[in-house]
């Protein structure tokens, strides 16, 4: 078949070179986890590394998956401005894919957000709303619905916590990609909870392709955390898309934990990852713990974003 | 009067549902230590078990980072306003705005 005919096929334009950035979004790599884990012989870990997503993070699947939604139902056309709440990727995804298709970008962000995610937001032009660093995402969230309430015509109000194209895009991508990239061997799928998106789509699939497979979610251990995008159910604002019903277990895991994992990934394995991720490893850990020595299982997680965005952060010092 | 101590909403549930205290304290850590007496579920939120303020606990005294004061030595008089910020994704100079702004 002649190159021509196999790109059209592929979505991109007859005779154009490379690949746009959005092209880029999803089938990010399954790394395999090769020391952190010694302590559990028989198990095999591994995470979809979510930082090779061009904005950096597993919010690009999301926030793609919603504009194309909003895109397709006609939500989202031309002279409107995308708007959302968020801590930080979900924005930067939303800023970057804004900026690729040309619609503008605003977002309600904490201002507790680090220096360089908010430099990253106005490099890509959005227009940043700030709101209380101690009311968290939950006074993000407050914030935005009161500005679209306003002005109702003006935007496309994505909202990642209730929009179904939220978990759809882990549903059709995440999880059909941790299939394949394992051949259909995982046994366990462990994720964090903060819109519920990841944990939601990624085993409504799974179970589909294999209704064995044991699906953990997971949550800080409190109200008050240091563990980015992550949410305590009982006391946040609940994500309209969350269904408590689908997980087998749900863990706790702890910052202090999840920091001091954050070293020994970077140390034994080389490689840079956030609080959340190294939270979501915790997780695995604590579901190794509870299978029997010689049973074999692969436990696939997600590790949302790289440590580059949390540099500033204390804890590298003081653990 | 003393000094204000303003309580971020996730840990408000801990305080009596309050969204500020008054201490009389000459310092930030004491003022810390008052206000964890007076409700005594804070305390493991804010400290680590060792007793050293969590890594991910900023505070602030009126817009002043006390990581670069005198931590928690620095000193406090009656009318300052200590502020609770968590720092989900870094502790950067801007997270003073949210401070200043007043707390209702």
């Amino acid at each position: 078949m002649p190159a021509a005919t196999a790109k059209r096929e592929s979505g991109t334009p007859s005779g154009a070179i490379g690949q746009s950035v959005l092209e880029r979004i999803g089938n990010t790599p399954l790394l395999r986890l090769e020391r952190v884990g010694h302590e559990f012989p028989k198990i095999e870990f591994a995470a979809k590394a979510e930082w090779f997503n061009p904005g950096g993070s597993v919010k690009d699947r999301p926030a793609l998956s919603m504009i194309q939604a909003g895109l397709a139902s006609g939500a989202l056309r031309p002279g409107k401005t995308i708007i959302d709440a968020t801590s930080g990727n979900t924005g930067i995804a939303y800023a970057m894919i804004g900026a690729a298709m040309g619609y503008p970008v605003a977002l309600c962000v904490p201002d507790s957000a680090s220096h360089e995610r908010k430099r990253i937001l106005g490099a890509f032009g959005a227009e940043i709303i700030f709101t209380p660093g101690d009311e968290g995402t939950d006074g993000a969230i407050r914030r935005v619905q009161k500005i679209v309430g306003a002005e109702p015509e003006k935007y496309f109000y994505a909202d990642q916590y209730s929009n179904p194209a939220n978990w759809q895009a882990h549903y059709r991508g995440t999880a059909n990609e941790i299939w394949e990239q394992t051949a259909g061997r995982i046994t366990h799928f462990v994720a964090g909870l903060g819109t519920s998106g990841t944990f939601v789509g990624a085993t409504r699939r799974l179970r589909e392709l294999n209704p064995a497979i044991r699906c953990i979610s997971l949550q800080p251990d409190a109200s008050f955390h240091g563990l980015e995008g992550w949410k305590h159910m009982e006391t946040a604002i609940r994500p309209a898309i969350y269904d408590d019903t689908l997980a087998d277990e749900d863990i706790a895991v702890s910052t202090e934990d999840a920091y001091r994992l954050v070293k020994r990934i970077a140390r034994e394995e080389g490689l840079l990852v956030s609080p959340s991720a190294a939270a979501a490893l915790a997780g695995c850990f604590a579901v190794a713990k509870k299978i029997p020595r010689e049973q074999h299982a692969v436990i696939v997680t997600v590790f949302a974003d790289s440590g580059a965005k949390y540099l500033s952060e204390r804890f590298w010092d003081e653990y | 009067m003393g000094v204000k101590v303003i309580i971020p909403t996730p840990l408000r549930v801990y305080a009596g549902k309050r969204d500020s205290t008054e201490v009389k304290a000459a310092t930030v850590g004491e003022a810390l230590g008052r206000l964890t007496t007076e409700f005594g579920d804070l305390r493991k939120h804010l400290f680590t078990e060792e007793g050293k303020l969590r890594s991910f606990v900023n505070v602030y005294v009126n817009d002043e980072d006390i990581r670069y004061l005198a931590k928690e030595n620095t000193p406090t008089k009656d009318g300052d306003t200590i502020s609770i910020v968590p720092s989900i994704a870094g502790g950067s100079s801007l997270v003073r705005r949210c401070c200043s702004r007043p707390h209702a």
